[in-house]
């Protein structure tokens, strides 16, 4: 017990990690699909997920017997379907809807971080060489429920006798961290324009995207608040929405038949880390400590360091989260997250390039879907398949989400690599 | 909401009932059994003073349900004056005119309904300080 909290309250110092231990192997991203974020009215949760495993199936390409590989295990991630569909147990559900009945299948639910949870899962499974393939999927259907329910559902992230109970919803926790910020910074809310400036910019090309208009920084000072200083272009939309990963092991390509003919994108490092869950239980509330614990452990596991990194997903929920987030990952100093927005540093040609497909503020937050959509777009661009919107000769991606105000943050590191680096690798497998 | 699950929190909620430490001596609340400073037992109960200040705060417009006759309402972070963050309502106060670092105190109040025929339950909130 001491050790564990030693290791949380030791804040400030820096955190030696291990890398990865035993004898744990490579494990790549062999296909992905993704669905429209969107208000799905005529397509139900399942639908949405089969439309995601599909793609993702066929994008990994067919082995020797003209079929994709059929994958070992389904990690499902979602949030809220128990409370929006009253629908539970969706591992059983996608798996048979899929076409995969007989495999084992599971839900991961770490709130907004269920998407990185549940492809860390399968990350885990094939690394661990207990399976050759896994499929993470991640699916969330908002608008089976309108109106106050919703926010009902959404609080239930927060601690549900301490924070919720008097009311709190997960806008009023971002609401009360912002306004701190600002008190301790000296900021008021046009500081916060860049964020949703660039992620609105970046989706106009993201044929996947929630919305496709620009807004201007005159627009985000005059938007109507939801819970203040937080406004309606300050958060991200909740909305429908399914992505999809088939993982492989490295030394299974050969053995499955499969030649694939993108390039493969490695699972270089992967973390989870936690905070309390009730923001008045962190002893420094405008720190996102699992933020920084997870990146750390995961650039460690990569051997690189942050700057090393040319492209990010991070959770952009709202404004504040992403200044957090860039603060946390050491990308800035506290209390200048905010500037990196400001100056340019955020946009597809700075130095830090986040939301680089419009992000949740723009692409669309489908909830336990959401960590999913960070990581496809990750590799989208490591693969050099992301359009008008490519980083150019981008090696290094970093995809982090987060649950709730930061309490559960899960890592996850890229790396591109030659299809004749990976040839190389299985041979020697 | 059952009425076992609020009925179990009753010294917290309506007396703002907390631990101490024995071991590092810091003020816990709410309770948790286990010092979140320094992760030794803490199960001896501590009657917090209720005053505090104002640590950040936000106006509720979009409210979940059971609150929607509330809204708009101002949530905030209240720092305790014996250490502890509590999240509350504010009360007795004009939305939004308040603001950072000012002296509020605990008073009970009504947290929210379960329609026509639900428990009301009680709870803490805070008001602007009266002396």
């Amino acid at each position: 017990m001491q050790t564990w909290f030693a290791c949380v309250r030791s804040k400030g110092q820096t955190h030696r990690f291990a890398p990865t231990k035993g004898t744990m192997r490579d494990v790549y991203i062999l296909g992905l699909g993704q669905t429209e974020v969107g208000e799905h009215w005529e397509t139900s949760l399942r639908h949405l997920a089969l439309v995601a495993i599909e793609a993702a199936l066929k994008d990994g390409g067919a082995g020797a017997n003209g079929h994709s590989p059929r994958p070992e295990a389904i990690f499902v991630s979602n949030m809220l379907a128990g409370q929006l569909s009253g629908q539970e147990h969706l591992g059983a559900l996608i798996a048979d809807f899929c076409g995969l009945r007989g495999i084992e299948a599971a839900t991961v639910e770490a709130a907004g971080a269920s998407g990185g949870m549940a492809f860390r899962q399968a990350y885990l499974a094939v690394a661990s060489g207990l399976m050759d393939t896994a499929l993470a999927i991640g699916v969330e259907k908002v608008t089976d429920k309108v109106g106050p329910g919703v926010t009902s559902a959404a609080s239930s992230a927060t601690d549900s006798d301490w924070e919720a109970m008097q009311g709190v919803t997960p806008t009023a926790s971002a609401a009360l961290l912002m306004r701190r910020y600002m008190h301790e910074h000296h900021l008021d809310v046009p500081h916060f324009a860049g964020f949703s400036i660039n992620a609105h910019t970046n989706a106009t090309t993201n044929p996947h995207a929630m919305y496709h208009n620009t807004i201007t920084a005159e627009a985000f000072a005059k938007a109507p608040m939801v819970a203040d200083p937080v406004n309606m272009f300050d958060t991200a939309p909740d909305a429908d929405g399914a992505a999809a990963m088939v993982l492989v092991g490295a030394d299974a390509l050969p053995r499955l038949g499969l030649t694939p003919s993108h390039l493969l994108i490695r699972v270089a490092g992967s973390a989870v880390a936690t905070d309390a869950l009730a923001v008045h239980d962190r002893p420094d509330p405008l720190f996102f400590r699992a933020a920084q614990l997870s990146a750390s452990k995961a650039l460690a596991q990569a051997g690189i360091n942050v700057n090393e990194v040319n492209v990010f997903e991070l959770h952009d929920a709202f404004t504040v989260f992403t200044a957090l987030s860039l603060e946390a990952l050491g990308l800035a100093e506290r209390g200048l997250g905010w500037r990196l927005a400001a100056d340019g540093g955020i946009s597809l040609k700075g130095r830090a390039p986040i939301s680089t497909f419009g992000g949740l503020k723009a692409r669309g937050n489908p909830g336990g879907a959401t960590g999913m959509y960070q990581i496809v777009e990750t590799a989208l661009q490591l693969r050099g398949q992301a359009g008008a919107n490519q980083i150019e000769n981008a090696t290094w991606g970093l995809a982090q989400c987060l649950g709730s105000a930061g309490a559960t943050a899960v890592t996850h590191i890229l790396q591109r690599s030659r299809s004749t680096d990976f040839r190389n690798r299985a041979l020697r497998a | 909401m059952e009425i076992s699950r609020n009925w179990r929190l009753q010294k917290q909620r309506y007396g703002l009932v907390g631990e101490v430490c024995d071991h590092c001596g810091n003020k816990i609340f709410p309770p948790r059994d286990l010092c979140p400073h320094c992760a030794e037992e803490a199960r001896t109960l501590y009657q917090f003073s209720g005053k505090g200040e104002i640590y950040s705060f936000t106006t509720v417009y979009d409210a979940p349900q059971g609150y929607e006759e509330q809204a708009p309402y101002t949530v905030a972070l209240v720092k305790l004056e014996e250490g502890p963050l509590v999240t509350a309502q504010l009360t007795d106060v004009d939305n939004g005119k308040v603001s950072i670092g000012q002296p509020v105190e605990m008073v009970t109040r009504k947290l929210r309904e379960d329609g026509e025929r639900g428990v009301l339950l009680y709870g803490y909130k805070f008001r602007p300080q009266m002396s």
